[in-house]
């Protein structure tokens, strides 16, 4: 359904836009209907600029992204696009204009895509679409941002969301500053409406909230890709050693840290067969479990090619 | 601002009626509120109670206040009541057009450089700057002498279209800032188009900040005219709160002991600007649901 | 006993009323001890932290004392706490990226910093105690604006352990960090208490599974109480607490998958600590909840070094 081909992101930066700065750089991948792909980073992996790019929030400055096989730039028409494809950001609080009520978020939405739903016909289907993201609308409605919890904001962003019969939905950290014990229900969420069909891009730095909830992860360390496959292989079979660490220091319950031992295992890249390079700077290790060179010298390059 | 705030659709009490319930019970802003519509009636209605003009000379030369002439009278014998309630309608006439003009302009200028950014805003930017240190008054006197318009309409003109940069860059930072914020970007995604996200998601959050740099240009359009009638460039016709204390200075007012004739104007002056900013400090708490709870 | 703090009740001045942020907590930390205290947004952590520290203006200590190696510590008395600041209690704020003065070079900040306090700076102790959380001595004559993010966090790690702490307090200091550099902070504070330079520390987070990794005892808030005190590894793996209990099995872990095990999380919401309700507060939320939780339940020791506030917990 949404498909990055070699996206690229680079920002001017320094006095008189001298130098640049490349963000993200060559990132291929897809995300199909009733899919949950994560996108997994650090700051400055370029995960939140990616998301912004499919969101059309930021210009993309190379590649292409499609829709449908459409490109998304040559949609001319934003609405029809953003009937598609919807987004949810990180801080629920400033989601909201805090000069008016929650709700407002719902009549925009009413005025620019159903202008001629009857209010009471309209009523209905927030109540519904609250409903469906777990909300009391008798709680909700009419209320302020700041006398609601961050949970139920974000949830109600979901919800705006669904109001929309969106295909897509961008979710970038949505539960990073979301307390412990309604983070769960919101990310439950996700996985509803995955079986409802819609794709779903989870921008992430939580593997475990990833891993959790995605069929399919990506993992991105400064704009590319280091490694990307089905969750269950990545996660249980990390092949990049940066995976690697970044598994080792995750947090667990029940388990402390373990030193991730500095390995000298030979780059899976170089160790997988030359024909298996089926995307531009990846190889794949298994099926659907592909692998970047983990950056190793250029003789041991040599030896393996 | 308050007709930008738009009705929440599922409840009935409306955003506007609420924030007119909170703005009656802060008495800052109706304290305010009423300091200025006491000079704005006075300035409206005075000049209905008399049955002279505000120059005509009617009374005995420099008479103290009394029951006939409230404000006493001139050196000439002018009723300086009369010219202070005329005064206060060429003022207020004076700071709205001025101050309209001003922070149409300004916010015109400083809303499109802020949210467009880019060349746009280095475009905007050059042209601020020009007029910011542009020297008024000498251009005002060039305009005097060789186009001679010199009536109240042409004045107020003339403030507003050089007193908007400051109001410009400050509105500019202040979308600039708001332009990042999540809300924004979540009316791009619903569709919103670019004019309507100024007015409608931008524009409310500094709502109190636009009434706070009108009443400021406001203000600043009163004391730009004060001045300039102070140093003879006002209208020639008519009379007006500055022309007031010039004649007074003129005429040595101050040394003769005649207080009641500059007093009023320095008075109305001094009061209408200040009742406006404790205006904008009530409305402040009006408009911010947060203050209102806290 | 290192801290000992007996019912303290700090409130919070609104213009609504009196926010009932800490309610009466009684606890201890033992010498050497590193605790880490949990608990979601409101449930007090912060404002106990913050108490021990300094009070801000519109805090209010209604009762409670606390005591630090014997010492009662004069919460109230702002100028009175600062011979306890610093030499005796340590904080490392959340956002420490923002404290540190960006017109001075670190070491001269430093310098200044010890000069009020009448403390002499000693140059080779200073750049031994950077080494230790892996920092060059060369960043003493850099300004703030050169280093990054988490070198900030560990140049005030350093300052803040410089004169020896009693007990150090680290609110929320990884929350806005990557991964890999949370892991590197906390490993840095444990190294703190294992080197001695502290005796015991006091790690706020909302994050159990992270103070897990370096805490020997955590303790869970809930609404301005306490509900759960207990060894890491009983907490974690036989909580008593219906909180702690929903609360930890809220967490996925890396290896969870939502087709696998579907976890739930807390229903509800936690009360309003303006006009908090009598009794247990996790009562409207609690699965076990019965009559007698309309009074509120001692935080008693149900088995040694095990203190739990609840009824059922037997």
């Amino acid at each position: 359904m949404l498909k990055l081909d070699s996206v690229s992101k680079v920002y001017r930066v320094g006095a008189f836009g001298g130098r640049e700065l490349k963000a993200v750089s060559d990132v291929s991948f897809e995300v199909g209907e009733g899919e949950v792909v994560s996108l997994i980073g650090e700051s400055g992996s370029g995960k939140s600029t990616l998301g912004r790019m499919i969101l059309r929030l930021a210009s993309i400055s190379g590649g292409r992204i499609t829709l449908d096989g459409r490109d998304i730039t040559s949609i001319k028409d934003r609405k029809e696009y953003y009937r598609q494809v919807q987004g949810v950001f990180q801080d629920p609080f400033s989601c909201y204009n805090p000069v008016f009520r929650a709700d407002r978020v719902f009549a925009m939405i009413k005025e620019q895509y159903f202008p001629q739903a009857g209010a009471d016909e309209w009523r209905k289907r927030v109540e519904g679409a609250l409903e469906s993201v777990r909300l009391d609308p008798g709680n909700v409605l009419g209320k302020y941002p700041h006398q609601l919890s961050g949970g139920q904001l974000q949830r109600m962003l979901i919800a705006r969301a669904v109001l929309l019969d969106i295909r897509l939905l961008v979710a970038d950290e949505i539960i990073s500053m979301l307390d412990a014990s309604t983070r769960i229900d919101v990310l439950n969420l996700l996985a509803d409406l995955r079986a409802r069909g819609l794709g779903i891009l989870f921008v992430t730095h939580d593997l475990s909230l990833g891993n959790y909830v995605s069929d399919r992860t990506v993992v991105l360390r400064h704009g590319k890709i280091v490694e990307m496959g089905r969750t269950d292989l990545v996660f249980g079979n990390p092949a990049h050693p940066y995976t690697r660490s970044l598994l080792a220091s995750v947090p667990r319950l029940h388990a402390k840290w373990t030193d991730a031992v500095p390995e000298d295992v030979p780059c899976a890249f170089h160790e997988a067969p030359q024909e298996s390079r089926t995307r531009p700077g990846l190889a794949e290790v298994e099926g659907d479990h592909f692998v970047a060179c983990a950056g190793c010298g250029a003789s041991k390059i040599k030896e393996n090619a | 601002m308050s007709e930008v705030l738009p009705q929440p659709q599922p409840q009935p009490p409306t955003a506007r009626r609420e924030a007119l319930h909170f703005a009656l019970r802060n008495r800052k802003l109706v304290v305010g509120t009423v300091i200025v519509a006491v000079f704005l009636v006075a300035g409206l209605a005075g000049p209905l109670l008399f049955d002279h003009g505000p120059n005509d000379y009617v009374g005995p030369p420099m008479a103290p206040p009394s029951g006939e002439f409230w404000f006493g009278t001139t050196t000439f014998g002018q009723d300086v009541f009369a010219q202070f309630v005329y005064g206060l309608r060429s003022t207020f006439l004076v700071g709205v057009l001025g101050g309209v003009l001003a922070a149409i302009v300004g916010m015109v200028v400083g809303f499109v450089a802020g949210y467009r950014g880019g060349w746009v805003d280095e475009l905007l930017n050059m042209l601020t700057n020009i007029v910011l240190v542009l020297p008024a008054l000498v251009v005002l006197l060039i305009i005097n002498a060789y186009l001679g318009v010199r009536s109240i309409g042409v004045q107020a003109l003339f403030i507003g279209l050089t007193s908007w940069p400051w109001a410009a860059r400050a509105i500019r930072a202040q979308t600039f800032s708001l332009r990042s914020r999540d809300f924004v970007d979540l009316a791009r995604l619903s569709g919103v188009r670019t004019p309507k996200i100024i007015l409608r998601e931008i524009a409310p959050n500094m709502s109190s900040y636009l009434f706070l740099t009108f009443i400021l240009l406001f203000g600043s359009a009163i004391l730009i005219a004060a001045s300039l009638d102070f140093i003879g460039l006002g209208p020639t016709e008519g009379v007006s709160l500055g022309l007031m204390l010039n004649n007074a200075a003129r005429w040595s007012a101050l040394q003769l002991g005649l207080w009641w004739w500059f007093i009023p104007p320095g008075a109305g002056i001094t009061a209408i600007v200040g009742a406006l900013y404790v205006m904008n400090v009530g409305l402040d708490e009006v408009f911010n649901p947060k203050l209102r709870e806290m | 006993m290192a801290l000992n703090v007996t019912d303290l009740r700090v409130y919070y001045r609104t213009l609504r009323g009196e926010v009932k942020a800490l309610d009466g907590v009684t606890f201890s930390v033992a010498d050497g001890e590193i605790m880490g205290l949990a608990g979601e947004s409101g449930s007090g952590k912060s404002t106990l932290a913050k108490s021990l520290i300094r009070l801000d203006g519109r805090m209010r200590h209604v009762g409670g004392t606390v005591e630090l190696d014997g010492k009662t510590m004069p919460l109230a008395d702002d100028t009175g706490m600062d011979r306890f600041r610093f030499r005796e209690v340590s904080l490392i704020p959340q956002y420490s990226m923002s404290a540190l003065n960006p017109t001075r070079k670190i070491g001269k900040m430093v310098g200044e910093l010890l000069d009020s306090r009448g403390e002499r700076l000693e140059r080779a102790e200073l750049e031994r105690r950077l080494e230790l959380v892996g920092l060059s001595k060369d960043v003493l004559d850099r300004y703030p604006i050169e280093l990054s993010g988490g070198m900030k966090q560990r140049v005030v790690m350093v300052i803040s352990t410089l004169l020896n702490p009693s007990l150090l307090i680290a609110d929320e200091v990884t929350s806005a960090l990557d991964v890999s550099s949370q892991k590197a902070v906390a490993t840095t504070l444990l190294g703190f208490r294992d080197r001695g330079l502290v005796t015991s520390m006091m790690v706020v987070t909302h994050d159990i599974s992270l103070v897990y990794q370096i805490a020997d005892t955590i303790m869970v808030m809930y609404a301005g109480r306490l509900a759960e005190k207990a060894p890491a590894e009983v907490l974690v793996t036989a909580p008593r607490h219906p909180y702690t209990k929903q609360l930890i099995s809220a967490l996925p872990e890396v290896g969870v998958r939502y087709e696998d095990r579907r976890l739930t999380g807390i229903p509800g919401n936690p009360p309003s600590l303006l006009k908090p309700p009598g009794g247990c507060r996790f009562r409207d939320r609690c699965p076990l909840a019965f009559d007698q939780c309309a009074e509120q339940p001692p935080f008693a020791e149900v088995a040694p070094g095990h203190f739990v506030a609840c009824w059922k917990a037997e």
